[in-house]
């Protein structure tokens, strides 16, 4: 096992006019599984391809354990990669895919068979060992790109998108069969996707990055409860978290949250709590809520009406464990991009939209008036011009 | 209120009967054109087949289509042209080039095509385009430079100069052919046989070589027909008798300055000499369709 460090990692193209990874410094633990997150082309890929020696550095410095591996030779980097597509040879039989690096290795015959039993038993591939990848079903060959990268028992696991080309259902299923592998064998993991709940449940830690710069890297809980600026605010979460344009007015010892014609009343302790929230008071910030930290005020007991806004329902979305509901509030929406942002979506009557998971006995129907009970202890507040957290 | 919706059955069945009958009408049609054009371009190789199963004074001399009397005295006469020297060996110098040429061409324009396709080198595309440039150029033009250099260093009357430009990937038109099909295998393969740690020859001969199997099959096919056909490279480097190919040796049943030249026997030998070519592309048909199953990738 090892840690890898990245150190000012970049990565320009056209002549250093495009730049894919920007200044990114990262230190993974030994053992430690790591999630590489982001939109598309925001230089997760890149990155990955960096550590693995397959792509030329620009700039910065990539280290394996104490090794500085910059123009080291990708087989002598005692890495593993699983690709997206797999990459499994198709005119070899799963026992040879998973043998193939062994071999090559020249390592004796009988170490190998050990090996790759061994791996066989560990992924259940022991029946298809005679098979071509192109007689396995999409988890099987899943499963054998793994059983090629365990087999050699490398120091660092590389996966790039390994799940993206299965069906929701495998999906899930081989999420937590990696996890659980990675685990196992404790190898240095650096897993790159652009699914925030396979970011959320696989890593111990998640990079999040954007435009090739590194945004936030820290637990999956704290990525998702305090995140650093708008842009992970807006990217982790599903449905996305709703973020407007506030005022925040001060009156004696209160703070109130001017969002559009409504007001909202922030609780003292958490006043007290960030203290540095008061000296916003008067001015414009970024206010973000999670869909789920809003709910039917009629389902909250003695739900304050200084934390409510009543609204017409736009949309409702029923998923069976909750509601989805889509209502248009008086305010204006702050234009955070992301890839799955809806900030574009103008409710109705020009009202900025606003999405609310409400508990699956809610009766609302579309075109209804529903009072909506906003939890302002979980609210996330961000400076209007950095876009960054003023919490943290 | 509903309305009852009817129809007439035995009306839609005529309907279908006669749009059926219109269908086989046009099908015939199509047919007995497609069998007369057939038969228009079939005509001279049955014309052959036959007269190379009738005596020799007959096939100029009878008009019948169908031969009087029916022999297999042109191929036994065909086959011991020269007494002792007889087709077999003209058959054994023939595969011995073919054989060696295809060799040449399925290791040398791989490895060019791999070079080519998947590495990175100073000046590829100039090469690569150079290498183009030679298929443009005519066979003429090459011909008495090419000629004259192989009679400058021994090689005229040896199968050298047949042989060995195919070891040095001289055919640009598979070197080009097998470049666009590596180049549609997937990159990640060769990455994942990288991170593996497999060498240039490795990911070339373990991972490549086997996957580009369509167009090595083309390749081989191709080249079989092209050397064993080669009735021009053949007559201008190999002039001994014993050292002859099929094809030269073909011509020696005509008598180009008018003497006598032995019609049945050229007609026996050329029927036989199809059965090669014939044979290989039926063998290696299904090489050529069938393609490697890429499952294995998505």
């Amino acid at each position: 096992m090892a840690s890898v460090t990245l150190q000012n990692l970049t990565k320009t193209y056209a002549g250093g006019q495009l730049r894919a990874v920007n200044d990114v410094s990262l230190e993974i633990e030994d053992g430690e599984f790591l999630v590489l997150v982001g939109p598309s082309g925001c230089g997760k890929s890149t990155a990955l391809r960096m550590i693995a020696g397959l792509e030329e550095i620009t700039d910065g410095a990539v280290w394996i354990g104490d090794e500085f591996v910059n123009d080291t030779h990708p087989k002598d980097r005692d890495i593993a990669m699983v690709f997206q597509s797999y990459a499994l040879y198709p005119h070899m039989s799963v026992y040879d895919n998973i043998a193939f690096p062994l071999q090559i290795a020249r390592m004796p015959k009988e170490e190998v068979d050990k090996r790759v039993q061994e791996a066989a038993r560990v992924l259940e591939l022991e029946a298809y060992l005679k098979r071509r990848p192109g007689q396995l079903s999409g988890g099987q060959r899943q499963r054998v790109a793994m059983g090629r990268a365990i087999v050699r028992k490398p120091s660092v696991f590389l996966m790039d998108e390994p799940l993206s080309n299965l069906d929701a259902k495998l999906r899930v299923q081989m999420r937590a069969e990696i996890a659980s592998i990675q685990h196992r064998l404790g190898v240095t993991t650096v897993y790159v996707t652009h699914d925030q709940v396979e970011a959320m449940t696989m890593g111990h830690r998640v990079a999040l990055l954007k435009d090739g710069v590194l945004q936030q890297v820290d637990t999956p809980s704290n990525i998702y409860n305090k995140p650093r600026n708008t842009f992970v605010a807006a990217f982790i979460g599903s449905p996305t978290m709703n973020m407007y344009w506030a005022e925040l007015e001060k009156e004696s010892d209160t703070l109130f949250l001017r969002l559009g014609d409504n007001r909202l009343k922030l609780p003292a302790t958490l006043v007290e709590q960030f203290s540095s929230l008061s000296q916003y008071a008067g001015r414009k910030l970024i206010v973000g809520i999670r869909p789920e930290d809003l709910a039917e005020a009629s389902s909250i007991a003695n739900a304050d009406p200084s934390d409510c806004i009543a609204a017409e329902v736009d949309l409702v979305e029923a998923l069976g464990s909750d509601v989805i509901v889509h209502i248009g509030i008086d305010a204006k929406p702050a234009e955070v991009r992301s890839s799955d942002s809806l900030d574009e979506i103008k409710s109705k009557a020009g009202k900025a939209r606003c999405i609310a998971r409400f508990n699956a006995k809610s009766q609302v129907r579309l075109g209804d008036t529903v009072t909506v009970w906003f939890d302002t202890t979980r609210m996330h507040f961000f400076d209007g011009e950095t876009g960054l957290s003023i919490l943290n | 209120m509903a309305t009852v919706k009817t129809y007439d059955p035995e009306l839609l069945r005529a309907e279908r009967r006669k749009r059926e009958n219109i269908r086989r009408l046009k099908g015939l049609g199509l047919h007995a054109l497609l069998i007369t054009i057939l038969g228009v371009m079939l005509y001279p190789v049955i014309w052959m087949v036959l007269s190379a199963l009738r005596p020799e004074t007959e096939i100029f001399g009878d008009m019948g289509f169908i031969p009087t009397n029916w022999t297999l005295e042109n191929f036994v006469r065909g086959w011991q042209l020269y007494g002792d020297l007889t087709f077999t060996q003209f058959y054994v110098n023939s595969f011995i080039i073919c054989a060696l040429a295809i060799i040449g061409n399925l290791l040398a324009c791989s490895m060019a095509a791999y070079a080519f396709a998947r590495l990175e080198f100073r000046g590829k595309w100039w090469l690569f385009a150079i290498m183009l440039g030679t298929m443009m150029l005519p066979i003429h033009v090459q011909l008495i430079p090419q000629y004259i250099f192989f009679l400058n260093i021994g090689w005229v009357n040896t199968i050298l100069p047949l042989v060995v430009p195919k070891f040095l990937a001289h055919d640009a038109f598979f070197i080009f052919l097998m470049v666009q099909f590596m180049r549609s295998l997937p990159n990640e393969l060769e990455q994942a046989a990288i991170v593996d740690g497999a060498s240039y020859w490795q990911r070339y001969w373990r991972i490549i070589l086997p996957l580009s199997m369509p167009a090595l099959a083309t390749t081989a096919v191709f080249t079989f027909i092209n050397t064993y056909n080669d009735f021009f490279s053949q007559l201008i480097y190999l002039t001994d008798t014993d050292r002859m190919t099929v094809p030269v040796a073909l011509r020696l049943f005509l008598d180009p300055s008018g003497g006598s030249s032995s019609f049945g026997g050229l007609f026996a030998m050329v029927l036989v000499s199809i059965g090669p070519v014939l044979g290989f592309f039926l063998a290696s048909q299904r090489l050529l369709t069938k393609g490697i199953a890429t499952q294995g990738f998505k």
